[in-house]
């Protein structure tokens, strides 16, 4: 199993707040890693690290055996990262097929136009959006829009894909759809991290699972070692809501 | 086929600005001519900044910087090194495309008001530079040897060609504009213009990408301030740099519609023969500024979208031909 | 030795100076802070503010300090206006519209002002008097210009922290959305705040003009100083203006004592690019 992924000892500090503390884990290719953990844990800070918005003070990135710890965003794009953010960030005045070429054409296959079009009609039909190509993107429904991040993302056949909350604010036959389109990204051979909060969902589709706590690692595991271990649940205690979901769902 | 329909949207630019040029030659009226100068002077001027306020979004201030500086190097060379306008106007347009390069790697990091701002700065830093500038003539500025225009078979021949020259400029700055917003790096200028942050997520490079629009949008207009000056024989500091100049720019851009070929044109004809007509009515001859700002306001609070895109956002059927 | 003198020759009035520009320069900044537009409009306020003490002065004989009263009204009144008819509907558009939007205001105080005063250039003689420091002359009005700025300066901090319009702006100025979930009528406080602003610009209009000569275009020149001001001291930081307009007026008093003074816009406008570049906060606010 090849490493496609590995985060050395990767540390975040905004002023005197520790975001991230030494932060640690390999990701094999072809795998789904869930990365969960309480509001302000540290998870999307993680992603902005791996993906160049936010350089480490400490520690080590190493995407297909590159150091990309330093290198910019847009590097990592062509490097083959791509991701969706937690709040969507479409290109309002541009049409859903031009949001998605952009991906297409400035990501890690670097395509032409002419080719990112026939690439954004396949991937848009994939994440069902086809019949909106010639819309403006800022005119979608949230759902919409996020199926759209990712739709961009996809756009670039990306190695990894990050997705930040995807299934946020969805309701449940959308959420379905969403891990159903997850799961078949991971058959076309991309490996995924995703950050969730529905854990039904990410217990569901994660190889493994990762816990953040105040940017502190807790956990690391499959998904049933993490449903049974103690830190986790005491992490989760301090938010009630979680805590009774992550129990809830155990039981089913 | 599909080519074809690609360029549509150049079309109706194209035979705009052929109108314009033949309507002059048509009439063999000297005072038409020298109009439809001053609009296609704007046109150009207008095209070339849309590259960087309508695909890129940023807003410049002091474009008319590039206009001021590629042409006081040009007509240098011309007047005092001998060299032809034809060499001077490439030689301007190369200057301005320069120094937008090196300005751009400084302050295209700047986002919004901060940009507009250092964009002002530097236009009146550069015109404050050259009135104490002494090879370039200090404030007097520098006045065309009139044995310059012998070689072009006198002056009256001179100023023929520099129509002709003007009207070659304009539809360079047309098919520049439509390349730009129909090539893979004018997708990537769009998606800055949109959300910078996501764009640089998808791979864009935006230090890049906003460093070559601002040459692109620099070279043009350097090499219309080499013909302008050619043309009139002289420049001064305070013409080379009026900011006022800028800001009518970005008005044109504006009523036209941000970001579409065929906005700045609209908009140049809009704001020269509004203020043509203003200028010469005997209503409105003294307040006429008012009579552009009240205009302009209107513009600004209800039809943000300019002219074009007002229309492109009524009829979306339109959207290929209006591009 | 020659240089040494010429400079204390000319840095006393250079900082006095100072003050009145970054009066103007408050104004500016305080618009910019609150609601994130650059006033276009700021010079031509600045020509009506100096205007009015011509008005009041040389036409109603009205002594021009006791004239700052009407001029500070009508530059708070004219700002209200100004911010419903032309800036309310692009608070939260896109920066070309803001600017645009007063930039037509000043398109429009321009044309109006040229069609009524002309072009050619007033003076108000007006005499405070003058007295000799060491080496130099310095004249009363402009000590006491200097000495008004200085005491709006602190009549607008004390409005600023002392006041409930005032905890108001700055609650607005740090986060609007927060302030309006607090209450805060945030329309009437953006509209006060642009009031303030060209309140600010007309009196050091005012101010100017009792020893300058002007035109209606002479605001052009204060509101270029004004946004090298507003940068020195941080865009959106009131006082932080008054030392900005203090750093830019001994800079006009030093640079002559070297260098031909047509090279002093040179060095300022460079200044002001570079300080946007490195320190966007200011040369007194945080990195």
């Amino acid at each position: 199993m090849t490493v496609l992924l590995s985060v050395q000892g990767v540390t975040k500090r905004f002023g005197g707040l520790q975001a991230l503390t030494h932060v640690t884990f390999d990701l094999p290719e072809g795998q789904i890693l869930g990365l969960i953990g309480p509001n302000g844990a540290g998870k999307t800070t993680l992603f902005n690290a791996i993906n160049g918005i936010y350089p480490p003070e400490e520690g080590r990135i190493i995407f297909r055996e590159k150091d990309v710890t330093t290198a910019k965003t847009y590097d990592h794009a062509r490097m083959g990262m791509a991701r969706t953010h937690q709040i969507v960030q479409p290109l309002n005045d541009l049409t859903v097929r031009e949001n998605v070429m952009v991906g297409a054409c400035f990501g890690r296959e670097n395509q032409s136009l002419g080719h990112a079009t026939d690439t954004a009609a396949e991937v848009l039909n994939f994440v069902e959006l086809a019949a909106r190509s010639d819309q403006l993107a800022g005119s979608l429904n949230v759902a919409q829009k996020k199926r759209l991040e990712m739709a961009r993302a996809l756009a670039a056949r990306p190695y990894l894909l990050l997705l930040d909350e995807v299934l946020a604010g969805l309701n449940s036959s959308e959420i379905g759809n969403m891990v159903e389109m997850v799961k078949s990204i991971r058959e076309r051979g991309i490996t995924i991290i995703m950050i969730e909060h529905v854990m039904k969902a990410v217990m569901s589709v994660s190889d493994r699972i990762i816990v953040l706590d105040y940017g502190e690692q807790i956990a690391e595991g499959t998904p049933e070692e993490i449903s049974n271990n103690e830190k986790v649940i005491e992490a989760y205690l301090g938010d009630p809501k979680l805590a009774e979901k992550l129990l809830r769902e155990q039981e089913d | 086929m599909k080519n074809w329909r690609n360029h549509l949207g150049l079309l109706v630019p194209l035979l705009v600005v052929a109108g314009m040029v033949l309507w002059p030659v048509a009439t063999g009226n000297l005072s038409n001519r020298e109009n439809s100068f001053t609009i296609l002077k704007a046109i150009a001027l207008a095209s070339s900044l849309n590259i960087l306020l309508g695909y890129t979004g940023y807003v410049s201030f002091g474009h008319i910087v590039f206009y001021g500086f590629g042409g006081y190097v040009g007509l240098y060379f011309v007047n005092e090194q001998g060299w032809s306008i034809w060499a001077g106007i490439l030689v301007g347009g190369i200057s301005s495309g320069l120094l937008a390069f090196l300005l751009g790697k400084a302050i295209l990091r700047l986002r919004g008001a901060y940009f507009a701002l250092a964009t002002i700065g530097i236009n009146e830093a550069m015109k404050a530079f050259v009135n104490n500038f002494d090879l370039f003539g200090g404030p007097i500025g520098m006045t065309l040897n009139f044995s310059v225009y012998r070689a072009y078979g006198g002056a009256a021949e001179a100023l023929r060609l520099s129509f002709y020259i003007m009207a070659g400029l304009t539809f360079a700055a047309l098919i520049l504009s439509h390349l730009v917003r129909t090539s893979k790096f004018g997708l990537g200028l769009q998606a800055i213009r949109e959300n910078e942050d996501a764009a640089e997520v998808m791979g864009v490079v935006a230090p890049d990408a906003k460093t070559w629009a601002y040459v692109l949008s620099a070279i043009i207009p350097g090499m219309v301030g080499v013909l302008f000056f050619f043309k009139n024989g002289n420049v001064e500091p305070h013409v080379a740099f009026p900011l006022h100049a800028s800001i009518e720019l970005l008005v044109m851009v504006m009523l036209g519609g941000q970001g579409t070929v065929l906005g700045p044109i609209i908009g140049a004809f809009a704001y020269q023969g509004m203020r043509g007509f203003l200028v010469t009515s005997p209503i409105f001859k003294d307040i006429q500024l008012s009579v552009s700002g009240v205009v302009l306001l209107l513009i600004v609070l209800f039809i943000p979208a300019g002219a074009i895109g007002w229309l492109r956002q009524r009829i979306p059927s339109l959207r290929r031909v209006l591009a | 030795m020659q240089q040494l003198s010429l400079l204390l020759a000319s840095l006393p009035d250079g900082i006095l100076l100072g003050f009145v520009y970054g009066l103007a320069a408050m104004g500016l900044t305080l618009i910019w802070g609150v609601m994130n537009v650059i006033n276009l409009s700021h010079g031509p306020i600045i020509a009506l503010g100096m205007f009015g003490t011509f008005f009041l002065f040389i036409r109603m004989g009205i002594n021009p300090y006791i004239g700052l009263i009407p001029v500070a009204g009508l530059g708070l009144l004219i700002g209200i206006v100004i911010y419903f008819v032309a800036v309310h509907r692009v608070i939260n558009a896109p920066h070309l519209s803001s600017l645009l939007a007063t930039f037509s205001v000043n398109m429009i105080i321009i044309g109006l002002g040229t069609a009524a005063f002309t072009t050619s250039p007033y003076n108000v003689d007006f005499n405070m008097g003058s007295f000799r420091l060491g080496s130099t002359t310095i004249l009363g009005t402009r000590l006491i210009a200097a000495l008004i700025a200085v005491l709006f300066t602190g009549g607008l901090y004390l409005f600023l922290y002392k006041t409930r319009p005032g905890r108001y702006i700055r609650a607005v100025t740090n986060n609007r959305a927060a302030a309006e979930l607090m209450g805060v009528p945030s329309t009437r406080i953006l509209a006060l705040s642009f009031g303030l602003g060209t309140m600010l610009a007309a009196v050091s209009g005012a101010l100017i003009a009792t020893f300058f000569p002007f035109n209606i275009l002479s605001g052009g020149s204060y509101e270029l100083k004004s946004f090298v001001i507003g940068v020195l001291g941080g865009l959106g930081n009131p006082i932080g203006a008054l030392l900005g307009g203090l750093i830019l007026g001994v800079l006009e008093g030093i640079i002559p004592a070297f260098l031909e003074t047509s090279w002093v816009p040179v060095i300022e406008f460079a200044l002001f690019v570079v300080i946007l570049l490195v320190r966007p906060k200011g040369l007194f606010g945080a990195k």
